[in-house]
């Protein structure tokens, strides 16, 4: 570290700062018999996340250690973990928030396991693509603001960050993995409230099957997992709504509007 | 290339945004491509940057070269990777008597590199951005926008993969096969640890890419190599909120928390800059912290009161020499290093600096090097190569 720096206090620092933490991490690779748990301690700061936390110990102490993480602002995705079971991003979770003398760390559950904390999002991603969702939705987030030439309508990122915390946490992929679960299913609201270019009655057909929107308990595990505001659950029951109604119209009106 | 020939075999090591369009392109040359990576992809300073698709305006009045090189991009970028960008332009604001008198200097720095810039006037800025300070002066509308850190790059690697390029991440680079002929050393190989299975082995090369950004000098030593290239970490917070639509950066000569970045549900302030040894450890210093704060409310005072939502360090690759202080003063235009001029050691390159914006023109400027040393003559053809979308990666 440079002579610069050295005056400015680490507010994620991972040593030095007299207050360690026990870390139990899951550990398997590929051949082994079974998986563990492999036991560190890690000195943290206020701010220090188990991202970080996780991090010092690849760096410092096991560099064997393999797990997902890119962007560090939850933005991203890739760290979704389970830490002391419940689902979380790793990057923005604070060790010291979760006040306990022992952080149990494991990979999201429901999804194949790669190694470690690392599982493979192929499946999360056939589930998602099947809806065929775009990254960007149109949304003018300030009604009162103006828009530049140039500029026909603001679009942005979806919130959904595809992390697959969702079906992580839904104790219906847990039992069925043929579910088309929270994150596609929310991902169809989305496609169905606001279509770019894709055919909304034929991703409305994809949700209306006994493994969509119907498989659903309505548990609400996702909503709560969900660390980007998405609330699948709500976005699900939506779904069901419009589905009910469409079928009521095709009932007693006749046809589809 | 001689369709007789096998093709040459080159193996990238590193995972990030320029590993990943080098990739890209050498394998649409027609090359047999294999990328290592010791983590997930994008998780060094890939991932971690600010998101901001430059119109290449932060650089137009002292480093013209690279405003060129952002502008051009810029558009190579939107037209290839479409729907991987907010496009919700940039507003340059000036707050200041001093910001208001550079204005003149800076937009016609901007039209000198070909950026498309206009005037705004304090009252259209403040209808255009609600929340910005009232206090401006005046500002300039630029063809800035947001990128997703993760998403954009990863579209190189899906379509690269797709073209027949291996990818293989959580596989670390832990030693090179180094030959001694009498016209000099040769890299023929690389050694690597898979890290989801344990295995040890090495990787036959023609050539190998050193493509590891703030890493580059330590991967460049297994080589027995050395490059100049200086980790520079700088400062991000991301606020809750979107206080903008458009980027928002401070009309004045880039300095510290002078830029917003809105993305998503979120806002991202940066950055600062220091410089370190080590890229594996970056501390979030407390007083950047504020600093952000501090500099993000002059320009959107709500930023002051705003609950923050992640606080972290990107290490930019800095080429130039060692031990300058804070790292502004060092060149941000990307190098590519043939290791055989110099240093004698034969089959290995590096590519080092830039920034995402850059990464395709990055990339050419490396595949051309890479194709002229192992005589294949094939065009670059990523600028008109539409992308994957990222979700094709986990196909």
């Amino acid at each position: 570290m440079s002579a610069a720096i050295d005056s400015h206090r680490d507010t994620h620092a991972t040593e030095g700062t007299g207050r360690p933490t026990r870390f139990r991490v899951f550990r398997y690779k590929q051949g082994d018999r079974a998986p563990h748990f492999d036991e560190f301690s890690v000195e943290v700061a206020e701010e220090t996340t188990v991202l970080d936390a996780l991090i010092s110990i690849r760096n410092r102490q096991d560099p064997t250690l393999i797990l997902r993480h890119s962007c560090y602002h939850a933005s991203c995705g890739t760290c979704g973990l389970r830490v002391n079971d419940q689902e979380v991003m790793a990057c923005v979770t604070k060790v010291a928030d979760l006040k306990s003398a022992v952080v149990k760390v494991e990979p999201i559950a429901n999804q194949t396991l790669v190694a470690d904390l690392v599982t493979d999002m192929v499946d999360f991603y056939a589930r998602f693509n099947a809806i065929g969702r775009s990254l960007i939705q149109n949304s003018d987030w300030l009604p009162e603001a103006g828009r530049p030439p140039g500029v026909e309508t603001y679009r942005r990122f979806e919130n959904c960050i595809e992390c697959g915390l969702c079906l992580s946490a839904c104790p219906i992929v847990a039992s069925d993995p043929r579910y088309l679960g929270p994150a596609a299913l929310a991902a169809a609201w989305r496609a169905i409230e606001e279509p770019r270019g894709l055919d909304p009655e034929a991703v409305l057909q994809l949700t209306d099957d006994a493994q969509g929107s119907w498989r659903c308990h309505a548990a609400f595990e996702c909503s709560e997992a969900c660390p980007a505001n998405v609330d699948p659950a709500g976005k699900i029951m939506l779904v069901r709504r419009r589905l009910a109604a469409d079928h009521l119209r095709s009932i007693f009106g006749g046809r589809h509007s | 290339m001689d369709q007789a020939r096998v093709a040459p075999h080159v193996v990238i090591v590193g995972g990030g945004g320029s590993g990943g369009a080098v990739a890209h392109d050498l394998v649409l040359r027609g090359l047999k491509v294999t990328l290592v990576e010791r983590g997930e992809l994008t998780s060094g300073t890939t991932g971690r940057h600010h998101g901001l698709l430059h119109s290449g305006a932060r650089y137009a009045v002292k480093d013209r070269e690279s405003a060129v090189e952002c502008i051009e991009e810029n558009r190579i970028l939107r037209r290839i990777a479409p729907d991987s960008f907010e496009l919700n332009d940039g507003l340059f604001v000036a707050i200041t008597e001093e910001d208001e008198a550079y204005e003149p200097l800076f937009f016609e720095s901007c039209l000198a590199s070909e950026i498309p810039a206009r005037r705004v006037s304090r009252e259209e800025a403040l209808r255009l951005e609600p929340n910005l300070n009232p206090a401006l002066r005046c500002a300039v509308q630029v063809p800035d926008g947001t990128m997703d850190a993760m998403r954009m790059p990863l579209r190189f690697f899906a379509t690269a993969k797709r073209n027949g390029a291996t990818i293989r991440p959580f596989t670390e680079a832990v030693a090179m096969t180094i030959v001694q002929s009498p016209s000099g050393r040769c890299v023929t190989g690389v050694s690597v640890q898979d890290h989801s299975n344990g295995r040890h082995y090495e990787i036959g090369a023609d050539l190998v890419v050193n493509a590891t950004g703030p890493w580059g000098e330590k991967i460049a030593r297994l080589a027995g190599v050395d490059v100049p290239v200086q980790p520079s970490p700088g400062i991000l917070v991301a606020v809750r909120g979107r206080f903008c639509n458009m980027v928002i950066n401070r009309l004045h000569q880039s300095g510290d928390g002078d830029i917003v970045v809105p993305q998503r549900e979120l806002s991202v302030i940066g950055t600062s800059s220091w410089v370190t040894d080590d890229p594996d450890h970056l501390a979030v210093p407390a007083d950047h912290v504020e600093m952000m704060f501090r500099e993000g409310s002059l320009m959107i005072p709500a930023i002051r009161s705003a609950q923050t939502r992640a606080t972290w360090s990107a290490a930019r690759p800095l080429i130039g020499e060692r031990g300058a202080s804070t790292g502004r003063e060092l060149s941000r235009t990307f190098k590519c290093f043939d290791h055989a001029e110099g240093e004698g050691v034969e089959g290995f390159v590096t590519i080092s600096g830039g920034k995402a914006t850059t990464l395709r023109a990055m990339a050419e400027a490396t595949a051309n090097v890479v194709c002229k040393k192992l005589g294949v003559d094939s065009p670059c053809r990523t600028r008109e190569y539409p992308l994957l979308p990222h979700t094709a990666y986990y196909a």
